[in-house]
């Protein structure tokens, strides 16, 4: 019975966190995107300083009439935004977040547990661009399978570069193994794991496949009401969720000055440091354009991940 | 129950793991029929990632939860969406495809069946008298894979990486067009579609790779 009570606390927990982080992030996008661009951002909503501008969004998107194209294909159509957002969820599971099984659940590979769920959230958005039955809608998903592709292979050897250093692919197993040089040691592979996380999510610069001012918004053209929310929380879900793992991957989870007791407090801290980052390249950095996106992924995120994988290679068989 | 199924292993007494076990397997064989039968050439794929998902499901059950996991990444997460980027360069429609249907039914039929019975009566031949305890140490975990991949069958293992690195060599040389002359050999015009870049790029990747 007991163990039944702390599984269901953990799934709640995880649940909570599912519910309000992206949230938190979508707010801190608003604020930090206004202020770096001169402006208050939503400021009426909520009271002070319209912190529940996103809480009004969900009303707004609950409130509107939910359509369906009449060409499209239906079942899939509508079955395409809970493909996108519940990959994210069941990621969330297996992130650890402080130390001596603080987390919802150990995986004994759960780091190719969360890559592989991540990638079929890319699904989502492939159904949504078929289903549509809009030649903008099709290009997107077009784009954001060409975009996966490409991505997925530096994202998965810049993580297996991590496992090797680590000698395990645990997530709590490789934070417990974290030493501080291991920073300096993998920071190439951080770079290309977390800008390949972010051509994955498809935020800015690598926001080709739902470029607004070519495809109107690629896949999720045709969506309207709550199941587009759904897609834009999807997104938001994503950010925590990459920036979590790159914290937990690269950049020691819960390791920092008093982490006995305050370790979540750092992997928190760090998530929300590179939560900020991805804010701060929508607003600094222009979209590559497809063929650029395609160039950077084959040309320098792959052969930049070999090389770390061969660094750690050497490295790891030096010190043991 | 832990007892009784470490002591008699059999068929008779079906424990809750044996029970989803079947059960999921029929939603695979349910899922793996339609992939077949369906005259939607999307659906066809979508039902292939029902069907993979279930056998991923399949492997957690028997404790290979390393290989479901990597089930997930490389057939859901790369060969479907392959799949599905091929299809969507074709446009594939909404609805039936009619003209996609080659008339090989039975040819095709029979070919499935063989393969299928081939590869049940190996495996049946293999695992017929290997138990797995599920309630024991998991026989599966990464470790002991990889243990066993890379003491016992090592050079499989590397036979097979040489076959995919021919593969990807093969997949570039005939992918190459620019041989001659530059300009002679091009039957596209310069201004490739962007559609195309991501073909043209992937094979100067692949070398790098290889």
């Amino acid at each position: 019975m007991n163990d039944t009570l702390d599984v269901v606390l953990r799934l709640v927990a995880v649940l909570v966190v599912f519910l309000v982080l992206p949230l938190l992030v979508g707010q801190t996008e608003h604020k930090v995107m206004a202020h770096m661009q001169g402006r208050l951002g939503p400021m009426y909503a909520g009271g002070f300083h319209g912190w529940a501008q996103l809480v009004a969004d969900g009303v707004k998107f609950a409130q509107k009439e939910d359509i369906v194209p009449a060409d499209a294909d239906r079942r899939v159509f509508q079955l395409a935004p809970a493909v996108a957002l519940l990959p994210y969820l069941l990621v969330l599971i297996v992130i650890p977040v402080g130390p001596d099984g603080f987390v919802g659940q150990t995986v004994d590979a759960g780091l190719i547990f969360v890559l592989a769920v991540m990638g079929v959230g890319v699904l989502g958005s492939l159904m949504a661009g078929w289903a549509s039955a809009n030649k903008f809608s099709l290009l997107g998903g077009l784009r954001t399978a060409a975009q996966l592709m490409a991505y997925e292979l530096p994202m998965l050897l810049t993580a297996a570069s991590v496992a090797m250093a680590a000698g395990t692919l645990s997530l709590p197993g490789i934070v417990d193994g974290y030493h501080w040089w291991w920073t300096p040691w993998q920071l190439v592979g951080g770079v290309v794991f977390f800008t390949a996380g972010l051509a994955e999510l498809q935020r800015p610069p690598f926001d080709m496949p739902v470029a607004d001012s070519e495809i109107i918004f690629g896949a999720y053209t045709e969506y309207t009401g709550l199941r587009f929310a759904l897609f834009l929380l999807a997104e938001y879900a994503g950010i925590v969720v990459l920036c979590a793992l790159t914290t937990v991957l690269f950049l020691g989870g819960w390791h920092g000055p008093w982490s006995g007791s305050a370790g979540w407090v750092w992997t928190l801290v760090k998530t929300a440091l590179l939560a900020f980052v991805v804010i701060w390249l929508r607003v600094s950095y222009p979209r590559l354009r497809e063929d650029q996106l395609q160039k950077l992924a084959w040309t320098v995120l792959i052969p930049l991940s070999l090389a770390q994988i061969a660094l750690t290679g050497v490295v790891k068989v030096v010190i043991s | 129950m832990n007892v009784s199924a470490a002591a008699h292993p059999g068929f008779l007494s079906p424990t809750g793991v044996e029970i989803t076990f079947v059960l999921i397997g029929l939603a695979t064989l349910g899922a793996a029929l339609l992939t077949v039968t369906t005259r939607q050439l999307v659906h066809a794929a979508l039902w292939l990632v029902v069907a993979l998902g279930g056998l991923a499901v399949e492997y957690l059950l028997l404790t290979a939860e390393f290989i479901a996991w990597v089930q997930v990444l490389i057939y859901v997460g790369s060969v479907v969406v392959l799949l599905l980027f091929g299809l969507m360069l074709t446009k594939a429609p909404i609805g039936r495809s009619p003209d996609a249907d080659s008339e090989n039914r039975l040819v095709a039929l029979g070919v499935g069946v063989a393969a299928a019975a081939a590869l049940v009566w190996v495996v049946v031949d293999a695992f017929r008298t290997t138990w797995i305890n599920l309630h024991g140490v998991a026989q599966g975990s990464s470790r002991a894979t990889g243990e066993s991949l890379f003491r016992h069958w090592v050079l499989p293992f590397e036979a097979l990486s040489v076959l995919l690195l021919a593969a990807l060599v093969g997949a570039i040389v005939l992918s190459r067009r620019d041989t001659g002359s530059p300009g002679s050999a091009a039957p596209s015009p310069a201004g490739a579609t962007p559609a195309a870049t991501p073909a043209a790029d992937a094979p100067a990747a692949g070398k790098e790779h290889s």
